[in-house]
């Protein structure tokens, strides 16, 4: 049911961003310093890598970006009867700023888009995105409308895809438990965190946007 | 985001006027935990005051009344449970009564009643869900439990009979998917006691709560002046004396009779129309949508098995024409004005969602309030923002 990627991202897994700023942006945001770990995760040795893994992976706090009908089997999911916490995820993060893992939940809309990116970005790392649902895995029963952006995977990396419309509160369990058993197989490095980035830490709004779409060529018979 | 624009008055000297005040620009959302969904307020402040308030909408925009126009009369359910993802089915039915209307289409009479059980439960949800929502957004999380405990009963008997939780996509135009499951309705009769019995913990959390009440109880008062100007439908309107609900007024399905002199359908209204009452509406309407899902039970038991669908030629054309088809959603009117040239898919559908006026009418209820109660205000509209932007 649930897919990953490969679990090792030392290799950029996607072109997230383009790395020029699009025509019409004249000026960039001021560069974040790109993310880095600590001395001591990067000298840490094997047994202590798996402690911090397996610290990491049972305190989830989780930051539901709920855009439509996902967000309530999201809410659904974190009530008592499927209720996530006992899995390490605490849907409690005040904000962005405070949060691991993501959860894009519903239609990405391209006016939405710039405002995605801009919390992803926000999020210290490491830090985790699950896609849930049809809408945000590819636009979804969307797949056709002009203001669709036609999955999130197009404006940040995404770690666990789970597929459904809307997917079951069950779904979202099983994609918590891939994405910890992700986290338990990582190793994090400076150089892996970095690859995420297409080159710069902040994309503007402008990347994010696509271009108006041209008009069709000639008229459909 | 924060700029000063437009108005800026500044009082100097002693007794001039107290202190000196500039108006502020206040950005709520398109995130915000306050807005369950993604609209943007940009509110202007005097001080705690807020002088004027626009909501911004548009981040959820999906363009469903294009993408109506490239899918044939079957695939437009999909699309159309999907705008309200609360109602869900109360948005499919809007659509296939109006393509059964033109097509001049004869539904079974058991589909009919099915279909009115299954809507009741429907806005059973709905309001389930909001009942939970709005105490939420005034910093009481207990009550959301308890509706999701009774939400969870009711989703897994409309999941018997349709497969799906959320969006159900159960009606056909013509009547139903399939028959219900055998002994379905006994299912749901217990899961409607249930609910019952249990309703007052959630009741006895909310009715009478003076933090409740001390939050919400005249404030942000819409009068039935704006709610003529705003086409503010629903709840809301209800609230505030309004006295309109198209299930009685209107009726489509079964309605007629259950709305009728001695059936169990009764129209809930207040006449405070503050947030409170808005809230109370939605409580007794629950109470009335479980009565008349009981009504509806009682009825499919007595009718004899039967079909539950026409059967549809391979190709589904709409006669040339027009028509507007309203019906009663949880939230409001919602309505589908479809013109149809005589093809496989609608020329034009139109879409009248409850929630887009119901939201408009903020800029006209929050000016004048402190922005402490922006959200009391806000959540008591009840609002689904796919429903605003569609």
């Amino acid at each position: 049911m649930t897919t990953t990627q490969p679990t090792q991202p030392t290799q950029p897994t996607q072109p997230t961003q383009p790395t020029q700023p699009a025509p019409g942006s004249t000026s960039r945001p001021t560069p974040l310093p790109m993310p880095r770990v600590g001395p001591a995760t990067d000298l840490a040795p094997q047994p202590i890598r798996v402690v911090l893994n397996w610290g990491r992976r049972y305190s989830l706090w989780v930051f539901n970006f709920g855009l439509a009908c996902c967000a309530i089997e999201f809410i659904a999911a974190s009530m008592a009867r499927h209720d996530f916490i006992r899995l390490g995820v605490i849907p409690f993060a005040p904000g962005p700023r405070q949060a691991d893992l993501m959860v894009v939940s519903g239609t990405v809309t391209d006016k939405m888009a710039p405002a995605v990116r801009r919390l992803y970005d926000q999020m210290p790392e490491p830090k985790y995105v699950i896609s849930f649902g049809a809408c945000s895995n590819s636009g979804g029963p969307y797949w056709d409308s002009y203001s669709v952006t036609k999955g999130v995977d197009t404006i940040i990396p995404v770690d666990v895809y789970v597929p459904g419309c809307p997917p079951r509160p069950e779904s979202l369990l099983q994609g918590i438990l891939k994405l910890q058993e992700k986290i338990a197989a990582e190793t994090l490095t400076t150089k892996g965190i970095r690859a995420k980035y297409a080159g710069h830490r902040i994309a503007s709004a402008a990347e994010v946007n696509r271009p108006l779409v041209p008009p069709p060529t000639k008229a459909a018979p | 985001m924060t700029t000063t624009e437009g108005r800026r008055e500044l009082t100097v000297g002693m007794g001039a006027g107290g202190l000196a005040t500039a108006d502020m620009v206040l950005n709520i959302g398109p995130q915000h935990p306050a807005t369950h969904g993604v609209l943007r307020l940009r509110i202007v402040v005097d001080g705690e005051r807020i002088v004027s308030a626009e909501p911004i909408v548009g981040y959820m925009h999906r363009g469903a009344e294009k993408l109506f126009e490239v899918r044939d009369y079957r695939q437009i359910i999909v699309l159309a449970n999907r705008h309200d993802w609360l109602s869900a089915f109360s948005s499919e039915l809007g659509v296939v009564l109006g393509v059964e209307r033109m097509l001049g289409m004869e539904v079974p009479e058991r589909a009919v009643w099915a279909r009115t059980l299954l809507a009741e439960l429907n806005r059973v949800l709905n309001h389930l869900m909001f009942l939970g929502s709005y105490p939420l957004e005034l910093g009481a999380i207990t009550p959301i439990f308890y509706a999701f405990r009774e939400r969870e009963e009711l989703q897994a008997v409309m999941e018997e009979a349709s497969g799906g939780r959320m969006h159900y996509m159960f009606n056909r135009v013509g009547g139903l998917k399939e028959d219900l499951p055998a002994g379905w309705l006994d299912r749901v009769a217990y899961a409607v006691q249930a609910v019952r019995g249990r309703l007052p913990d959630l009741e006895a959390l909310i009715v009478g709560n003076e933090i409740l009440e001390a939050r919400t109880r005249g404030v942000g008062i819409v009068t039935p002046e704006t709610i003529a100007a705003y086409g503010v439908s629903g709840p809301i309107a209800r609230a505030a004396g309004v006295d309109m609900d198209l299930r009685r007024d209107e009726p489509y399905l079964a309605y007629g009779e259950l709305f009728a002199d001695s059936g169990p359908g009764r129209v809930v209204t207040r006449t405070a129309g503050d947030c409170l009452a808005r809230l109370e509406v939605l409580l007794e309407q629950v109470h009335v949508s479980l009565d008349l899902a009981e009504a509806c039970l009682d009825r499919l038991r007595t009718l004899p098995q039967g079909p539950v669908n026409v059967k549809l030629p391979k190709v589904l054309k709409v006669p040339e024409g027009d028509l507007y088809t309203a019906t009663e959603n949880p939230l409001g009117f919602n309505g589908y004005y479809l013109v149809s040239r005589g093809e496989k898919t609608p020329w034009r559908l139109k879409l009248r969602s409850a929630s887009f006026n119901n939201v408009a009418v903020l800029a006209e209820v929050l000016p004048g309030n402190l922005i402490a109660d922006m959200v009391a205000i806000l959540g008591s509209m009840f609002f689904v923002v796919g429903d605003v932007d569609k």
